[in-house]
């Protein structure tokens, strides 16, 4: 990539010694040298094996390499049929039309690797994951659905996020992104007919029996309107009387194809959208989009824009365990403690608008820095709060935290130990829940976490009172942070001077032509970025999430995966709630603290 | 006791008409009071105050499409919400709101009382089973077990009072009251009943039957419009009849010095309203089985201790 754009390097992520040590335990303790090692990965080890061999490798990362990987921390798909940089010489990936590509975590290593399958386009199938990891069901299930790739074993592979009738597999590349691109859409009697019949509800399809030796079940359908849903989210529920025999979740009401949108918006003009995935989470969106496009132009982001930045994602992280402990509190019946919470919350929504202009969704990161700088008085709107917020959150802790009777709904309702944790891939406040101690802003420092002092709080029940005690002691730890924020802000640039900037800055667009022919580029079709692949996770609000963001050297991304953490916790509620009543379900569910559009996307 | 008749009819109207005016003016004041103690204004547009809202949505109610589901079981679906309106009107039948108000003066006022708001969750348990909702059929099913469990000591709690006072006759009982209030011989009977009455009208936190966080509507689930209108009402009515059955048991009825009888009564009454919206403010719901549990466990021997203990002080004294 030369001419007007700038020629960027790779910045070579901080964790190379990590990589570095487990490159080596993999030399070393595995027998077959079956793999190939992506060398231009800079972000996490890459490695490419065959689907023969694929199940064995996981096999070994999981349990018998020192130091394992023990969560299946994504499972994806790239359609690179379109795809014209595949690597020259010594970096060319292997033939691939559709690539598989597996991310895994190791909590003990803090280290992340990518597992890379590449399938021709007669012959989609791969051997299912489901027997290593629980979760690699509607991992897998979504691969299938969105890329059409058959999992050989997998117990349910159905469509996930399209409706049953849904025709072809929408993230292929030959696959329409937009309404207009196809005929009008008609609504015949018997199209009707069809798609009133595919919503016809049969246990059998659930996997659920209709009775059992001794009791008829009752099928109940929770959702996807239901007032404790958080969304348009649905679960079946098998009852006998009032107890739970089984639930299966059903997602998807929220799908909007963000994915997909990636690919047709420029780098610049996505960001917006990342702010709609986790709607509570603002500009804690932006984030990981645009710390993982600055590691792909290898853009150097400023002291004092990276303290904005977290700033301004603590405070985005306080709204939203205030959202998540309000309703926790009025899902077990408190009514009141919402309407506080919402107070202080207008108070927070007040501070972002005073900053960013925006409330919800201030889509304000830009790639290399930050919109604007602080306004003035900033730093007054926030020692206000700061000294405002303390006394209210002992006043809350007193009300719901210490109440006996929310002791009595949620202790000991929900339970899952570490290990089942990682075995579903539950990261952030729920993972902690249950005593891991294992936070990635502590973990793999981003965006100068390190220069911060916090504490993780950890609880070890594992159950949805501790889920709750996690999230509040979290909002302390996030007042800490701003308030290191607020007395040690740097001073200097709010954007980072690298040509892809973007916008630029604007000072240094008017000195000659050059500079303003690529002023002008960058803002109408957008920046262009380096060829590479890229993945920068963060410790969102409720969990992990982070962009897997592959670059063909075009104006937008030629795949971009949004991992999100609210979508494994969903899948991991059969296992919460069998054996337990309706109102326990209702205390789980709420625990949980998702939003549909960080599950569906 | 013979009065004229314009004085029995003015009483029975007066009665009845203020009861359902009050119960329909709660809609606004049980809002107004939470948004008061929540932070938040409640509904403070129509008229002054916003009292007005009360007729904005009487009028909303009665012009909404009258729908009843095509699945439902049609007679017992309309007949369930009428249920509870009319048991509870007629709870206040007894209710001696000052010496000369009052509708009628019966000798087992209590029993009545008692017997009506029994009868009033037919209401709730006919209208879950003819909606042929899951949500309603649960909501009854809960209802049901509920009233079962919180009746057998909603009754026994009283049985102190009508030991101290030798009548059932709720207008003797308030005599009876001149030389003390019942509520500190019978603290025990009076909490007690005080949670039974909660629990009896479905108020948070024994708001199980409906649960909106659980069930959606619970046992209302598919009713819409008046019939629905008769649903809240009628829970209203419950409480403002729980609160009076407590004044006039435990809290002296209209005794008290300076104001007039009447105002005592509403003053009180008014109060103990209060403080079941002030409960539904604060405290969270219970699980299913709890509730079921602390009915059992520790309500029904409290209150059985309680009577045997007024049993024994009675006996003792002589």
């Amino acid at each position: 990539m030369t001419g007007v754009i700038a020629q960027s390097v790779y910045k070579a992520t901080p964790y190379r010694a990590e990589a570095e040590a487990f490159i080596g335990d993999l030399r070393r303790e595995y027998d077959h040298a079956n793999y190939w090692l992506q060398p231009d990965c800079l972000d996490m080890p890459t490695l490419w094996i065959d689907q023969q061999s694929l199940l064995p490798l996981l096999r070994f990362l999981k349990s018998s390499i020192s130091r394992p990987f023990a969560m299946l921390y994504d499972l994806t798909a790239i359609d690179e049929r379109l795809r014209i940089n595949r690597g020259e010489g010594e970096l060319k990936q292997p033939e691939s039309e559709f690539t598989l590509v597996y991310q895994l975590l190791s909590v003990e290593r803090d280290l992340f690797v990518r597992i890379k399958v590449a399938l021709s386009e007669s012959r989609l199938s791969a051997p299912s994951a489901t027997e290593l990891w629980a979760n690699a069901n509607w991992y897998e299930r979504e691969v299938w659905d969105l890329f059409g790739i058959e999992f050989a074993g997998h117990p349910n592979l159905r469509r996930i996020m399209m409706p049953p009738t849904w025709q072809g597999h929408p993230l292929r590349k030959d696959h329409h992104a937009r309404a207009t691109e196809v005929d009008p859409f008609t609504l015949t009697p018997e199209k009707q007919q069809a798609e009133q019949e595919a919503l016809l509800f049969k246990p059998e399809d659930w996997g659920m029996a209709r009775a059992s030796d001794s009791a008829e079940f009752m099928f109940l359908n929770l959702g996807p309107n239901h007032p404790s849903v958080h969304g348009v989210f649905r679960i079946a529920l098998q009852l006998d009387g009032e107890e739970i025999v089984d639930a299966v979740p059903d997602i998807g009401y929220h799908h909007r194809g963000a994915e997909k949108m990636a690919e047709r918006q420029a780098w610049h003009t996505y960001v917006p959208y990342t702010d709609r995935i986790d709607y509570l989470g603002g500009v804690m969106n932006n984030l990981p989009y645009v710390l993982a496009l600055e590691q792909l132009a290898g853009i150097q982001v400023p002291a004092r824009a990276q303290t904005i930045r977290v700033m301004m994602c603590e405070l985005f992280r306080i709204a939203s365990h205030l959202v998540f402990y309000g309703t926790f509190a009025q899902d077990v019946g408190q009514m009141s403690p919402v309407f506080y919470m919402f107070v202080d919350r207008e108070k927070l929504f007040g501070i972002v608008e005073a900053i960013t202009g925006g409330r919800m969704h201030p889509a304000w990161f830009r790639i290399g820095g930050v919109a604007q700088d602080l306004p003035q008085g900033w730093d007054r709107m926030i020692r206000e709060f700061l000294d405002y917020m303390p006394a209210r959150l002992r006043e809350y802790e007193g009300m719901v935290i210490k109440n006996r009777l929310l002791q009595k709904r949620t202790r000991g309702i929900g339970v899952y130990n570490t290990e089942e944790a990682l075995e579903w891939g539950i990261t952030g406040p729920g993972l902690r829940a249950t005593g891991l101690e294992w936070d990635l802003r502590k973990r793999r420092p981003y965006s100068g976490y390190d220069q911060f002092e916090f504490d993780i709080p950890t609880h070890d029940g594992g159950d949805c009172f501790d889920r709750c005690r996690v999230r509040e002691e979290e909002i302390w730890q996030s007042l800490r942070i701003i308030r290191q924020c607020l007395d040690n802000m740097p001073s200097g640039p709010y954007k980072s001077d690298h040509p892809l900037t973007t916008p630029p800055r604007k000072g240094r667009t008017m000195q000659d032509i050059e500079t303003l022919i690529q002023h002008f580029v960058n803002n109408s079709w957008g920046p262009v970025m380096p060829v590479g692949e890229v993945c920068v996770p963060i410790e969102a609000t409720k969990g992990l999430n982070s962009y897997q963001i592959v670059s063909d050297g075009g104006t937008n991304a030629y795949r971009n995966r949004i991992r999100t953490p609210s979508f494994p916790h969903l899948q991991m509620i059969p296992l919460m709630s069998r054996g337990l009543l309706v109102g326990d379900l209702i205390a789980i569910i709420a625990s949980i603290d998702f939003v549909m559009a960080d599950v569906d996307r | 006791m013979t009065a004229p008749a314009w004085i029995t009819l003015l009483n029975i109207f007066g009665v009845l008409i203020a009861a359902v005016l009050l119960a329909a003016l709660l809609t606004w004041g049980e809002r107004r009071l939470l948004g008061f103690w929540q932070d938040r204004p409640g509904p403070n547009r129509v008229g002054p105050f916003g009292l007005l809202q009360v007729v904005a949505d009487m009028i909303k109610l009665f012009f909404k499409e009258d729908f009843v589901p095509r699945f439902a079981d049609i007679p017992v679906f309309i007949l369930a919400p009428t249920v509870v309106m009319a048991t509870m009107l007629l709870g206040f039948v007894v209710i001696p709101v000052s010496p000369t108000i009052g509708v009628i003066d019966l000798n087992i006022g209590l029993l009545f009382i008692l017997a009506m708001s029994s009868m009033a969750v037919y209401s709730v348990i006919l209208g879950g089973y003819a909606s042929n909702n899951k949500y309603a059929l649960l909501g009854g099913l809960r209802a049901a077990a509920q009233t079962v469990s919180y009746e057998v000591f909603m009754g026994l709690s009283l049985m102190g009072v009508v030991m101290l006072a030798g009548s059932f006759n709720l207008r003797e009982i308030v005599q009876a009251q001149e030389s003390g209030w019942y509520i500190l011989p019978q603290f025990i009977g009076f909490f007690v009943f005080f949670i039974a009455g909660i629990a009896e009208s479905h108020r948070l936190p024994f708001d199980l039957p409906e649960a909106e966080h659980e069930l959606t509507a619970g046992f209302h689930t598919e009713y819409s419009g008046m019939k629905f209108g008769m649903f809240f009402v009628g829970e209203y009515l419950s409480v403002i009849l729980i609160s009076a059955l407590i004044t006039t048991l435990f809290l002296g009825g209209w005794l008290g010095p300076w104001l007039p009888p009447v105002v005592w009564f509403a003053l009180k009454t008014g109060l103990l309203v209060m403080l079941f919206v002030l409960l539904r403010a604060a405290i969270p719901r219970p699980r299913y089985d709890q509730l079921m549990q602390f009915g059992w466990k520790v309500m029904l021997p409290l209150s059985l201790l309680n009577l045997l203990a007024t049993a024994g002080v009675l006996l003792w004294i002589g």
